[in-house]
């Protein structure tokens, strides 16, 4: 049989409850529960996390590098959407 | 895009010190370059298991058990980190694995070296992986995305190795004797064995060139392997040890050592196979790779009965 090493899966850990779920690295496994074992054991072996996800590398769409200046783009003349953008009277103070 | 623009992109990245992802275009020889130098280092953490593991089991209490067996469960995870990022740079892990056992790919030669008695587990946590993390800590700042991240997890799990190493040397240097002794003898036979750790000199050192330009490394073998002695000497000093060199001594010029070189033609034989554990670690590794098939085979197994399960639910 062939010696393989099962499908690679992509694993985010959370750190602390109510922050976001952050990429740490990869790993191979065979199926969801066993992905998520692995992940505990490599990936968690001093408190890194309290929550995990698994998600299999085939399923992750990325970006193309080459096309990050037309796709990205869109967001270039759009000052407005930010607060700089507009002028408060001093009288006013913070908003 | 032409081909020079991908490389004037490329070029780019490099000096403004940003870092190059998997998906980026990248010259082959860099792509080639990487991969011979993340799996080496993952292959030097999985067989660095081995000369340790061989004091698991004759650890003299069950503090230093613990801490030991957790020491190399983290090589183990260092391997992997370092396999998972040469694999974003299309190589499979079936083919890195069969490159370490069939003795195509490299690891470092100081796992060639036998661990006679437990000074030497001191030893090669405080030595070994004091000169490792010298070497991982620039890494931290390498050019390529995946083997920068994986570093930085590593270094922070190598800091406790170090210490554990240091602890035993301790206990040890200020013990009886023969204790003291014992971390003499083993103090001796690592001191060399790692400053070779650094690699070949600068003048003779093939791949450095590429290395540098490339912010793959940032600093030479020989930078770092004399960062490595100005910090060492003074740990010796305190453990009341003597450092194997005749001709060390303080160069208040250079604000660092003068030391003598390692034998580099024992370094040449080591890597090249004939070093003193060559053959039992290949062995050691290549039975555990054959005995574990059966748990690759039942997991896949098991994989396929369970979604079969879920499927017919």
């Amino acid at each position: 049989m062939s010696d393989n090493q099962g499908p690679v899966w992509e694993i985010f850990l959370q750190k602390k409850a109510g922050q976001p779920f952050v990429h740490c690295g990869s790993l191979h496994a065979f199926d969801k529960e066993m992905a998520l074992q692995n992940a505990r054991d490599l990936y968690t072996r001093r408190n890194e996390g309290c929550a995990i996800w698994a998600v299999p590398s085939n399923a992750i769409v990325a970006s193309s590098p080459e096309d990050i200046g037309p796709f990205f783009e869109p967001a270039n003349d759009k000052v407005y959407r930010h607060p700089t953008f507009y002028q408060i009277p001093d009288a006013i103070g913070h908003m | 895009m032409e081909a020079n623009k991908f490389e004037e992109v490329f070029e780019s990245k490099l000096a403004k010190n940003e870092m190059v992802e998997p998906k980026d275009w990248m010259p082959e020889n860099y792509r080639k370059h990487l991969i011979r130098q993340i799996s080496q280092h993952a292959h030097s953490e999985i067989v660095g298991m081995l000369p340790e593991g061989n004091w698991i089991t004759r650890a003299p209490s069950l503090r230093s058990k613990v801490v030991l067996l957790a020491k190399v469960q983290d090589e183990g995870g260092h391997g992997l980190y370092l396999y998972t990022a040469a694999e974003t740079l299309g190589i499979s892990r079936d083919e890195l694995l069969n490159n370490l056992h069939t003795g195509k790919a490299k690891y470092s030669s100081i796992f060639n070296y036998p661990t006679l008695t437990w000074a030497d587990i001191g030893a090669v946590g405080w030595l070994v992986d004091g000169a490792a993390i010298m070497n991982q800590v620039m890494l931290q700042r390498t050019s390529y995305g995946p083997y920068a991240r994986a570093m930085v997890r590593i270094c922070k799990e190598e800091s406790f190795h170090q210490r554990q190493g240091f602890e035993i040397m301790t206990r040890l240097a200020f013990g009886t004797d023969e204790q003291k002794a014992m971390a003499q003898d083993a103090l001796n036979r690592w001191w060399y064995p790692t400053m070779m750790m650094f690699g070949p000199p600068d003048s003779e050192s093939p791949n450095s060139e590429n290395a540098i330009k490339w912010r793959i490394k940032r600093e030479t073998n020989d930078q770092l392997r004399q960062r490595f002695v100005n910090q060492t000497v003074p740990q010796i000093h305190y453990l009341g040890l003597t450092v194997p060199d005749q001709n060390l001594k303080w160069n208040e010029d250079k604000k660092g050592y003068d030391f003598s070189q390692p034998d580099w033609v024992e370094f040449k034989n080591v890597i090249s196979g004939n070093g003193p554990c060559n053959k039992e670690r290949l062995a050691a590794r290549n039975k555990a790779h054959n005995d574990g098939a059966w748990v690759r085979e039942a997991a896949q197994a098991f994989a396929k009965k369970r979604k079969e399960i879920y499927e017919a639910a």
